[in-house]
Parts: structure tokens; sequence; C-alpha cells
């Protein structure tokens, strides 16, 4: 009898040049016919050295690397390695300064879920919603340069505080070439007041928003085929495997930082923590759509107080933050502060520190390990990307071609951070 | 001499439909642009010309000025051919619609059986140019391609068996005539499962969204076209604009009355817009189909390959099968007024 022909399974590279592998993903599949047999991602490709970077630089100055880990979640990078050195200094920053950074943290949460609800809809075919995604996040980028000058690397959190007070007034669009008068002055309408009144419109808009988004797709037929019981992960396997953020509320843990380790001024803010059943990508999805929601509530609440409670956004020990401008021209002793600032920067009581909080994508934590100097002796980032992307070859054993894109994008990966 | 002049006669027609119809398959590209930028809210081309009305012309040079890269791995002689046989079978199909009462190229009596054959070969372009490529994502995207066209055809080719029987014959100027009569004796009405089967049959035998995945951006980066460029590309995208041409033409003709005004019996309307002639009825109903393609695209995620064929196994099929049985009873049985 004549020897059958072996069948061998498909092999291929799934990336790094691939329009949906999110970035540099290398991704070796293993395909039987359409369906997938393993999945082995590769990374590095990404690697900038941040860890090692952070050895060789005064403690601020790492602050601007922290940006472009999750370079679509940058102020809550800040944040975490923000805390760690404000928990070895054993500082607290003013009130305002927290509410601030609360207040920003969420807007983040908002700009990160937002560019995540865009590429998730493109990668599953809905193109539109990563357009529409694109227009809110304008207004949100237009306050991250407000603050900090500039919209995406902001460098605006310090230790002690928040590098500058929110602006009194909110910058507005000029006459062009390309937009007359009439047109300016439309686009200028929700900008007359202060940056905190620009927020508050969109805190205002918004909600509808998320409403048009979610007829778009959460009732729509082909998006519940696409996703639901895509990529399941039951609530146990998502604690072994490290997952944490809507990865793991999507299988219906209720862990959030925010609640369960309250930092800053969470414990005094009123919103809830969406939770999925199953575990699958449609659960992700409605976890993700329900705290843009909440983020937008929190916001609200904190526009609420900023605009009632002026202050200090700087802790005024200056062994740490730099005096202000005026002083220093006056003042000897604020002069020598900001020279020992500006040329040594401030050094860390001999110890280490832990620090995490909920970033948009889970928990981002910075493990800070100084000896003494005016830079950390060791830098470690706990990316929540990087155990996400470990569960990927768990999540689309057994599904198709197809569904990797879905699962891929429903992990929210960015290679900033897993890389590093 | 006789028969000279009646061939070239011909050729004119022929080239005066290949010309109106590359042309407007370039400005469908640059409409496909701008609908879906107006509902993306943003504005389109806009830079090329008046109103960035000269973009496809400037898309035509660009592509025509790029090299073909031929993959060192690639069968040659198939890797060309397979754009041709795209494009020749989509424009070929044109020569039995009839676009007004007498202007139509070949008024054949198995004009539905020629369509149907010649969208069928259309699939082996695909197959062939993901086959010569020897690119694995294009092999992916030929393979999902080959057994989606295989699946809907069938749909399709029973849907097209209800007109055929509603209309009792296989000429085109036949079906429309015999839905003369105004909007309401067109066959969407007594047809209408057959005429959304074949609308959705027809939106993925073109492989577009909601059902491109031979193409799949997001999945298999372009599917069966990955590996070509330039010149071959540009015969690929062609093919799909003029398929989709196509397809809204058929649409038109076997269930929107064709040429026909839909102001027929109507008092008042029906003389006030005698003037206008078929071909521009056609062409509206053309059109709205033809955005709907473009909205479908801007709105709908896309199907998984597996879901798509569950969709026409399991769904358009057996819809077809039974509506072809109660077209059988109303044909039989004269069931007025659209069967008399």
């Amino acid at each position: 009898m004549e020897k059958m022909p072996e069948i061998r399974n498909y092999t291929f590279n799934f990336g790094p040049q691939h329009p949906a592998a999110h970035g540099v993903l290398r991704l070796i599949l293993e395909v039987d016919g359409e369906t997938i047999v393993t999945a082995d991602p590769h990374v590095g490709l990404l690697h900038r050295a941040t860890e090692k970077l952070a050895e060789s630089k005064p403690y601020n100055q790492n602050i601007g690397y922290m940006d472009r880990l999750d370079y679509v979640s940058m102020m809550c990078n800040e944040h975490g390695y923000v805390l760690a050195i404000e928990k070895l200094l054993g500082i607290a920053p003013p009130v305002r300064a927290q509410y601030i950074r609360v207040m920003f943290d969420e807007i983040t949460r908002i700009l990160n879920h937002l560019l995540w609800l865009g590429s998730h809809g493109l990668d599953i075919g809905a193109m539109t919603m990563f357009l529409y995604a694109f227009r809110e996040r304008e207004d949100l980028l237009d306050c991250y340069e407000a603050v900090s000058g500039t919209r995406m690397h902001a460098t605006y959190y310090r230790p002690g505080g928040v590098y500058r007070d929110l602006p009194a007034k909110m910058p507005q669009y000029k006459v062009s070439k390309w937009h007359d008068a009439k047109q300016v002055a439309e686009m200028n309408e929700n900008r007359q007041g202060s940056l905190l009144d620009f927020i508050w419109s969109f805190t205002e808009r918004f909600p509808k928003r998320v409403d048009e988004y979610e007829s778009l797709l959460t009732e729509n037929r082909i998006w519940k085929q696409r996703t639901v019981g895509i990529g399941v992960i039951g609530p146990e396997q998502a604690i072994a495997m490290g997952l944490t953020g809507p990865m793991l509320r999507g299988s219906g843990v209720e862990w959030d930082l925010r609640k369960k380790q309250p930092y800053e001024v969470y414990d005094q803010l009123d919103f809830a923590i969406p939770v999925g059943v199953t575990g699958d990508c449609y659960d992700r999805y409605l976890v993700r759509v329900d705290e843009m929601r909440q983020s937008n509530h929190i916001i609200r609440q904190c526009v609420q107080w900023l605009r009632n409670n002026p202050g200090p956004v700087m802790t005024d020990n200056h062994k740490v933050a730099p005096p202000t401008r005026v002083n220093m021209k006056e003042d000897m002793e604020a002069m020598i502060h900001h020279f020992k600032l500006m040329s040594e920067g401030y050094c860390l009581p001999e110890g280490e520190a832990y620090a995490a909080i909920e970033h948009p994508k889970g928990e981002f934590g910075v493990y800070l390990v100084s000896d003494g100097a005016n830079k950390p002796y060791r830098l470690k980032i706990r990316a929540a990307g990087f155990s996400h992307l470990a569960a990927l070859e768990t999540l689309v054993k057994g599904h198709m071609i197809s569904d990797v894109v879905a699962v891929l994008s429903s992990l929210d990966i960015v290679f900033g951070e897993i890389d590093r | 001499m006789e028969g000279l002049l009646l061939v070239g006669w011909i050729v004119v027609k022929i080239i005066a439909i290949i010309l109106v119809l590359l042309l407007s398959v370039a400005y469908i590209t640059f409409l496909e642009r701008k609908v879906i930028s107006y509902m993306q809210c943003r504005i389109g081309p806009n830079r090329i010309g008046p109103l960035g009305l000269l973009q496809p012309i400037a898309d035509v040079i660009k592509l025509l000025n790029k090299e073909i890269i031929f993959p060192e791995a690639s069968n040659r002689y198939l890797f060309v051919i397979a754009p041709i046989i795209s494009l020749g079978t989509a424009l070929a199909a044109w020569a039995v619609i009839p676009f007004d009462k007498t202007a139509v190229l070949a008024d054949i009596n198995a004009g539905v059986l020629f369509v149907l054959a010649l969208s069928s070969l259309g699939v082996y372009g695909i197959l062939i140019a993901g086959w010569a490529s020897n690119s694995k994502y294009a092999m992916f995207g030929a393979l999902r391609a080959a057994a989606q066209s295989i699946s809907y055809e069938i749909s399709m080719g029973f849907a097209l068996v209800g007109v055929m029987m509603a209309a009792g014959s296989l000429n085109f100027q036949t079906i429309v005539q015999a839905q003369a009569g105004g909007i309401w004796h067109w066959y969407w009405l007594p047809l209408f499962p057959l005429f959304i089967v074949y609308w959705i049959s027809g939106i993925a035998e073109t492989n577009r969204a909601p059902f491109d995945v031979a193409e799949g951006e997001s999945e298999l980066v372009a599917g069966f076209h990955v590996e070509y460029s330039g010149a071959v590309f540009a015969l690929f995208f062609l093919a799909e604009y003029a398929n989709m041409v196509l397809i809204s033409a058929l649409l038109a003709v076997m269930f929107m009355g064709g040429w026909l005004s839909p102001f027929q019996g109507v008092p008042y309307f029906e003389s006030l817009f005698a003037f206008v002639p078929g071909f521009v009825w056609l062409l509206i109903k053309l059109s709205f189909f033809l955005f709907c393609y473009l909205w479908f695209r801007a709105t709908f995620p896309r199907y998984r390959y597996d879901q798509i064929m569950r969709l026409g196994w399991k769904v358009l099929l057996p819809v077809t099968i039974v509506w072809i049985v109660v077209v059988a009873l109303a044909v039989q049985f004269k069931m007025g007024p659209w069967f008399v």
C-alpha cells in the first residue's frame, strides 16, 4: 500500500510587521488549517533599557523615561515611579496635588481605553470606531498640553506634587489659513474658561459619546459573534497567570488597587468597579467601556473639588522640590536649594520600596532600591502587559487566526512597557 | 464589408462600456474615500485638483509608475495571469447587462447563466494569485476566498433561480420587462427574501466588508494580493470595484426593475418624469446599492471565516430553498399582481 502523505501544520510569523501586531510583537503561530495549535510570542524588539538607563540618572530625570514606557497612558506610569520615590522619602504631596493626580490618572485611563477601543474595533474590522475614539482623545490630549506643554510625554508628576497648578485659562485656537474666524469661534466654544471648565464640558459630553460607541458595537451581532466566548480565562487561572486590571476584572475578580489599596485620594471618591462574568473578549470590552464611564464620574468629582479648594500643588520641602523663582532671587537658602536640586538632585535614604497603582492596563508597579545616592541603585518596573502577553497562548489555543487578532487586541498591550 | 462594419460597431460599443466602467471605478474609489471620511468625521482627499477630484487620476499614475515586484519563489506566469483573469471576468459580465430598452451589448437568452458563469470564474483569479505568490498569507487569503465564493455561489444561484422562475426567462431584458408596472411590481417585493439573500451573497462574493476575510487587513495583511504591487495590483483593485458595480447593477436589474421608471402607473408623476431616460433610473438604483457597500464597510465589524460559512450554508441557503418553493406555487397559481 502506498504511504499516506504526511500532513504537517503550517507555521508562520505574525509580525513584527503586521497591522494588528500592536507594535513590534513577533508571534510565531502554528496552525492546523486555521486553528491555532501554538502561539509563541517573541518580545524584546522594542527594548530600550529603561531600567538600566534609570540607574545613571538623578531621580527626577527619570520621570521622562516613565512616560515612554506605556506611551498611551503616560501620566499613570509617572505616577507609579513618583509614588515609589515619595514612599522612600516619606513625604506626601499636598491634597490639591493628589486630586490633580487622580484627575489626570482618570483622564489617562479614558485616553488609554479610547485608544484600546479604537484599535480593538479596527482589528475586528469596525474601523469607524478608531476615528471616533480619536476625536475624543483630541480633547484629552489638549488637557495634557495645557498643564505640561506636551501632548504625550508630559513629565508632569514630580515627587512631592505636580509640576505646576492647573492653568486658569484654556489655550485657544487662532485663525489660520485652514480655519476662518467662524470656525475658530466654534472650536473655541468650550475653551472660554479655565482648564477645569474645559474638562467639565468634556465630562458632560463624553457619556453620550460612549453611548454612541456602544450603539455601534455592544449589541451588534457580528461584534458579539467575534468576541463572545473568545479568549476565555477563568478567575483562578487569571490570578495564577498574574493578570491584573480589566483582564482580571473581566474574569469576574473584583480587584482594583484604587479600592483595595487606596493611594492618593481614591478612598474619598465615589466610583464602582465593573466586573465581567465569563472572562471572554466581550466581557473585557464591557468592563473597559464601563470603566470609561466610571472614570468620567471620578473626573467630575475631582473637578468640583479642585474648583472649590485652591492651594499649593507642590510640597514645601525644598530638599525635594525646587523653591519658587521669585524666592530664589532674594533668598540665599532658596538659591542654594535650587542649585543643589538642579545639579545633583536629591538623595533617597538607603532602602527599598514598591509602589503600585491601578494603571489603565492593570497593576503598574515600580520597585526601587536605593543605596543612598542621588540615583536609583536598581529600578524594576512591573508592567501589566508583560504578564498579559504571557497568557496569550492559553487564550488563543484552539481558536482561529482571526481570533488571535481579537484576543491580542483585547489584552491591550503596548510594547513600550513590555519590552521596556 | 457589412460584416466588418457590424464588428466595428460592436467594438466601439465594447470600448465605450469599458471606458465608462473604468472611469466610474476610478471615481467610486474616490467616492468611497469621501463617503467613509464623512461618516468618520473627517474630510477625505481634498488636495489634488478642485475638491480633490483628481485624486483617482493621481492614484492611477502612482500605481502605474510603481515597480512590479515578482517574489523570487513565485510562479511568474500565473502571477501575471491571475489579475488578468480577475479583471477580464469582471468586465466581460457587463456584456449582458441592459442599460436601457435597447441598449445592451449582447441580448442573449442565457444572460443570467452567463453572468453566473463569469462570476464563478472570477474566483480563479484570486485562487491562482494566492497560490502563485507562494506566500503564506496569500495562501490563506486564497483558500478563504475560494471556500467563501463557492459557498455563496450556491445561495446566489438559488436566488437567481427564483428570479428566473418569476420572469420565466434567462434573458435580462425579459426579466426587466416582466417587472413593468411600477415600484410594487418589481421583484424586490414578491421575492423579498431572495433579494436580501442575493444582496448579502453579492457582498460576500465581491469580498467586501463585512465579508472581506480574503484580504482581511488586520488578519492576513492583504490576503491574496499581499505580494502584488504596481500595475498588477491595480488590476485586482479595478476588478474588485468593477465587481461591486456589477453586483449593484444585477441587483437593480433583477430586483429593482432595471431601467424602468419607479413612477410607472402613478398618475401625474409618470408623465412628469417620462423624459428621464431609462439608464438614468438604472444609474440611480445602482448608485444606491453602491452607497450601501460603502456604508456597510464603515459600519460593520468583520465576520470570522467560519461564521461566514455558517451564515452561507445554514441561513441563506435554506431561506432561498424555501422561497423557491413559495415562488413556484405563486407562479403556478398565477398569484397577482406579480405573476399574472
